[in-house]
């Protein structure tokens, strides 16, 4: 029998067809180009969206591999949400793109590093995974470890890579545990058991890490009891809420915006200070576009005294990344090298603009900050404090997790 | 075309370093090994003459903890065999030892071309390029950034101090000590290397007797110890001249 093989392009349509959830509406694409005018790297790529569908279909997907712009994307879902025939554009298409590019060898020096730190450390910072839980060293009351506890909690906290280890983020990590710790929240953390979530990895086409990381946090989470998990690391979410279900590891799962709401009588019983500041709020790609949760974190804001929430040009669904999702934490100085700009710092200009230029208070660097820039993902901190490093007008602003603004107004921040 | 890899694993340093209670070596309760960063480069220079002018790559590693993921990262690489070594390495296996076992398996693998890492963090008793040629006897060639094969003879780059590199013609076979593969060490996706753990099966090959002797004899392993601080002399160029002669005459040298 003639043993025919389908040409890459047809080969690459039909795995998109058959493995992602609507990936057939890929057939739909009317080339209006939406996706690429909303990709916020959309001006620098050789083959932007529309246009991968479009060499797809000439037969030429070689072509798109092998250039090598397709690592610009972020992951952020502007894509997505733009087009018009609902096409899963990031899940089904750039990600596909990316893991093809992937197994071909093409792949940025600086990316391959942090995949090869994911797949020995099980965290792309090559932290030693031993260390994991060590930001919790110290605090009193103690930090629940499950393997050493011995004993059921209501929930299990899944701190995540970024919030575990990163210097900038574990401050804010700190002060989360301290917020559940004041509200009497019985809760736990895997620590060294717990691995990285594994969503960017994924996201940057790295399937396979994805699903051994999948497997192992999977077997954790089945050593214990806990009625659902928290997270606050909106990747984790994504992974947990909408990947690891279709592994076989189905729990439910909240961000923590979320999930302190449902304290919210309670939270406003123990604020005691004002945080006299005026707040623009940075939607996390993960938890915006990609999960749709847009108010929690708003409302969260909204119940602290004294903050003034005010609203960037770019908000909600329609939103800028921050540059580090889909493998772009790892691929700073790459993207630096073909776009001579950073994400994170086109937001920062809009913060500003939001928020007003310095006060000559604020420039005093004893004072309390007057304008604060509130995050809800552990990608942001570290690129947003450089981002406000370099824009005019960024002086003194500072960059905050919810949790920290929330602990500033209990009186229990580090 | 016959090139031979030799692998082997260090201490990872990502994890603190600690001594076990003997004194004289490291404390393997926490240890993690992870593949000598040059001997990754070997393989990357091995695969890359495999693809410039045909050859077998064959990759050999003494059978430790975490030896398997390697040679299976090899194979899904595109290294042709992989051996591991099996034998009793419990106590550990010093270079000598290693370079001894490793030669021993040569004759019948006939390798043109051996390459390893030029050195690893923990080579206490020497580098196992040298050992290896030694016993063989075998030119060697260390610091290698560059090979290419031609007509029966190879050209080597090495590098020198100073930023020199020198170009050599050497006849095979040979040993060289790889500094750094002309390309960087290429990625492999996971979910090959969990298709080379299905379907690639490494060879066995069992090790006599390990015969550590010529090594050099551990007496004591330690942390760094801080001595005396260092004293800052202070004043003008008078002063400080006048403590330095003070300091001269106390050490007993004018």
């Amino acid at each position: 029998m003639e043993v025919r093989t389908l040409d890459p392009s047809t080969e690459f349509m039909n795995q998109i067809m058959e493995t992602i959830p609507d990936g057939e509406r890929i057939k739909m694409c009317l080339q209006c180009g939406a996706c690429s005018g909303a990709c916020p790297f959309g001006f620098i790529m050789k083959y932007p969206p529309h246009g991968m569908i479009a060499a797809m279909r000439a037969g030429l997907i070689e072509d798109v591999l092998a250039a090598d712009t397709a690592w610009m994307c972020v992951s952020c879902y502007a894509c997505t949400q733009a087009c018009p025939a609902k096409i899963p554009v990031t899940a089904g298409l750039t990600t596909h793109v990316k893991e093809e590019m992937l197994l071909a060898g093409n792949v940025p020096t600086e990316l391959q590093d942090a995949l090869e730190k994911a797949q020995r450390y099980f965290n792309p910072l090559g932290e030693s995974p031993r260390k994991r839980a060590e930001w919790a060293e110290g605090m009193d009351p103690e930090v629940t470890i499950m393997a050493k506890a011995k004993r059921p909690v209501d929930f299990l906290w899944f701190v995540g890579d970024y919030a575990s280890y990163h210097p900038s983020v574990r401050k804010a990590t700190r002060n989360f545990a301290r917020i559940l710790q004041a509200l009497g929240v019985d809760f736990g953390i895997l620590g060294p058991e717990e691995l990285s979530d594994g969503d960017s990895v994924r996201l940057a086409g790295e399937i396979g890490l994805f699903e051994m990381l999948a497997e192992k946090n999977g077997a954790a989470f089945a050593k214990y009891e806990f009625n659902e998990i928290i997270t606050t690391d909106p990747h984790a979410y994504n992974a947990l809420k909408n990947e690891y279900p279709r592994l076989g590891f189905s729990y439910p799962v909240r961000h923590y915006t979320e999930f302190l709401l449902d304290y919210k009588d309670q939270l406003q019983t123990l604020f005691k200070n004002e945080v006299q500041s005026s707040v623009t709020f940075h939607d996390p790609c993960y938890l915006g576009r990609a999960n749709g949760i847009y108010e929690a974190p708003r409302e969260l804001l909204g119940l602290i005294p004294g903050i003034e929430l005010t609203e960037m040009s770019h908000t909600h669904e329609n939103s800028l990344c921050c540059g580090g999702g889909g493998g772009g934490m790892w691929l700073d100085g790459f993207r630096w090298e073909k776009a001579k700009s950073h994400i994170s710092e086109w937001r920062m200009r809009e913060a500003v603009h939001a928020l007003g230029k310095p006060s000559s208070e604020e420039l005093d660097t004893t004072a309390q900050p007057t304008r604060i820039l509130a995050v809800a993902c552990p990608y942001e901190p570290s690129r947003f404090i450089d981002a406000a490093k370099t824009v005019p007008g960024a002086e003194g602003l500072q960059v905050k997790e919810i949790a920290e603004l929330l602990a500033e107004a209990i009186g229990i921040e580090e | 075309m016959n090139i031979v890899v030799l692998v082997k694993l260090v201490p990872d340093l990502v994890e603190e370093l600690e001594i076990d209670s003997s004194g004289t070596s490291l404390d393997t309760t926490f240890l993690r090994q992870i593949i000598n960063e040059p001997d990754e480069h070997a393989l990357e220079q091995a695969l890359l003459l495999k693809e410039a002018s045909g050859a077998t790559v064959t990759v050999i590693g003494a059978g430790v903890d975490g030896m398997d993921d390697v040679l299976f990262t090899a194979a899904a690489k595109g290294a042709d065999r992989e051996i591991k070594l099996t034998g009793s390495f419990e106590a550990g296996i010093n270079n000598h030892a290693m370079a001894r076992a490793f030669a021993a398996m040569m004759g019948e693998l006939a390798p043109d071309m051996i390459l390893t890492g030029v050195q690893a963090h923990n080579d206490i008793d020497g580098a196992l390029g040298p050992l290896v040629a030694q016993f063989l006897d075998l030119p060697y060639i260390g610091y290698v950034s560059g090979v290419s094969i031609a007509a029966g003879e190879c050209t080597v780059r090495k590098e020198y101090a100073g930023g020199l590199i020198g170009e050599m013609q050497a006849p095979l076979p040979i040993v060289l000590g790889i500094q750094a593969a002309e390309k960087p060490p290429r990625y492999v996706a996971v979910s090959k290397v969990r298709q080379a753990m299905k379907t690639v099966s490494l060879e066995e090959q069992s090790t006599p007797e390990l015969d550590p002797s010529g090594a050099a004899v551990i007496e004591r392993m330690f942390q760094p110890e801080g001595g005396e601080h260092a004293e800052m002399i202070e004043g003008d160029v008078d002063q400080i001249a006048d403590r330095f002669v003070e300091l001269l005459r106390d050490a007993g040298v004018l």
